[in-house]
């Protein structure tokens, strides 16, 4: 439980981490774009992200008649903002932007941020089909963020500490997921969920037209489309530093190993979510709080008497 | 010094976000200037080295307002939350009730016999803090706790309609919807399912099964 057990980087280091959360993002985004055209039958899509951004960059930016500009450009910009904040806290092995005392509450809180900034990007476009989207998130939401903050705190409790660095140093022996395997499902799920990634689709669905997106377009839609992949990656770092060991590895050094991790999980993620339909907005509601609920709470029961008696003993 | 500066601006924000909350005209940015006024007060507490306390208060007031556009809708239908509309009513009482707490309040601060302060405190701030306000109670608080969101919990269960008398739905509400009769077979109970079904069937637009699934998936999950 040392203060110590991670070192917080010079002035360069919040640069360094946003760079790496591009590159990780990217990454996330040409696999899923080469998954969608071998399912076409083609070959290639690689590079598919970065022509779409170069057109999204060079295409006229639509405004909608008396929209809320101040409000919709927050929740446009929001999506980003709110996943490079989250990796702020995050340890890429030995190193970390902010070493807080409290990072995995701070990592909650900045996902509670994503609510506020889609319906804000729903509700300021001054329209009928994103304000339904932004409700959409609002009622996934609800049903998702209660399993994910007990899922969190399956991790805090078995290290003693809210600090990512102590968490990710108590896993030195055995990693959490081995023995926190239900509250390992409910974050990924969480992960899905907050970054907008299908299951929890709905926001945007076809069926309102694009929802949230429907009235973007140019930079205002490039932001959206990349802070959906942003998150999903912090995600991924997070859920490699709460229950898969950090950068825990043989051989190469340990910020590799966590980057390799998060990659491999970002990339499984992605290529998860493309074969798992879409759920309508009020079918979350009974299984997360009906099964979900109590399962992560048994974990989290389970977790805490272990967690005691190793510590009398 | 630069602390100084940071926290002279953070206030000045949140007095200036407290200010704009009922000069504005619209629901979304009065709660959204509501919650910058208390994100600028949590990052004032983080400034106290109050970390928890002060991440805490930002996450809970940001989900709060995202709750609040919920209430929008549940409480006032969505047409007056999207019009213009002025903040303030009770000009008066609510005028002269803040200018009251405010000056009690101000008296209190000035008035209390404060203990002497400790120019560099040690340890965890929020374990003290938490040891301070109530460590006679902390067993109470810890059994309370998980008593009151099992509370919680059960109690929206049992005001869902689907919670209480379908327990778990096996079908989506649709798909037992088809056929227009599974809707009254399946809940016996479910006056809010009920409602929202008549009030379909005045409407005149009940023919096609597909607008009736979409109807009642808004009411009967509320």
């Amino acid at each position: 439980m040392t203060p110590g057990a991670v070192q917080q980087l010079p002035v360069w280091g919040p640069l360094a981490a946003l760079a790496a959360l591009a590159v990780v993002a990217l990454s996330g985004a040409m696999v899923n774009d080469v998954l969608a055209a071998r399912f076409s039958g083609r070959r290639g899509g690689g590079f598919a992200p970065i022509a779409e951004a170069a057109r999204l960059l060079r295409q006229r930016r639509r405004s909608t008649v008396a929209a809320d500009e101040l409000l919709r450009r927050v929740g446009v910009a929001g999506l980003t903002v709110a996943s490079a904040l989250k990796v702020a806290v995050l340890p890429v092995g030995a190193w970390v932007v902010s070493d807080l005392a409290v990072g995995l509450v701070w990592f909650n809180a900045m996902d509670v941020l994503v609510w506020a900034f889609v319906w804000l990007a729903g509700w300021g476009q001054n329209s009928v089909f994103p304000l339904v989207g932004g409700y959409r998130f609002l009622a996934l939401a609800l049903a998702y963020e209660l399993p994910l903050m007990f899922a969190l705190t399956a991790p805090a409790v078995a290290a003693g500490s809210l600090r990512m660095g102590d968490i990710v140093a108590a896993q030195e022996g055995l990693w959490f997921v081995v023995w926190m395997p239900v509250a390992f499902v409910v974050f990924l799920a969480a992960v899905l969920a907050f970054s907008l990634q299908r299951p929890f689709t709905a926001p945007m669905a076809a069926d309102i037209a694009g929802g949230v997106t429907a009235e973007l377009s140019g930079v205002d839609r490039f932001l959206v489309l990349t802070g959906r992949y942003s998150l999903l990656s912090a995600g991924a770092g997070f859920a490699v530093a709460l229950f898969l060991g950090g950068g825990s590895g043989p051989l190469l050094p340990d910020w590799l190993w966590f980057l390799g991790k998060t990659v491999v999980l970002l990339w499984l993620l992605v290529a998860l979510r493309r074969r798992i339909p879409q759920l309508r907005p009020e079918q979350l509601m009974a299984p997360a709080w009906v099964v979900g609920l109590p399962l992560v709470l048994l974990q989290v029961l389970i977790v805490a008497v272990v967690t005691i008696n190793g510590r009398s003993s | 010094m630069p602390e100084a500066v940071l926290f002279v601006v953070l206030a000045v924000i949140a007095v200036a976000a407290g200010v704009a909350v009922f000069r504005t005209d619209s629901m979304a940015r009065a709660s959204y200037a509501l919650a910058v006024s208390f994100v600028a007060v949590g990052l004032m507490l983080l400034q106290f080295r109050l970390e928890y306390i002060g991440v805490i208060t930002v996450l809970m007031m940001v989900m709060e307002m995202a709750v609040m556009a919920i209430f929008m809708i549940m409480f006032m239908g969505m047409n007056p939350a999207l019009m213009p509309m002025d903040m303030v009513h009770s000009k008066k009482l609510s005028a002269g009730a803040a200018i009251g707490l405010f000056l009690l309040l101000t008296a209190g601060i000035l008035l209390a016999d404060w203990p002497e302060g400790r120019s560099n405190a040690g340890g965890d701030l929020t374990r003290s803090l938490g040891e301070a306000i109530m460590e006679p109670k902390m067993l109470v608080m810890l059994v309370i706790s998980p008593v009151l969101f099992a509370t919680m919990v059960s109690a929206l269960v049992l005001a869902n309609p689907h919670g209480r008398y379908s327990a778990y739905p096996l079908l989506p509400a649709e798909d037992a919807d088809d056929d227009g009769q599974g809707h009254e077979q399946g809940q016996p109970g479910g006056s809010g399912g009920h409602a929202a079904h008549g009030m379909h069937g005045t409407d005149g637009g009940s023919g096609t099964s597909d607008g009736h699934g979409q109807h009642h998936g808004g009411g009967g999950h509320q």
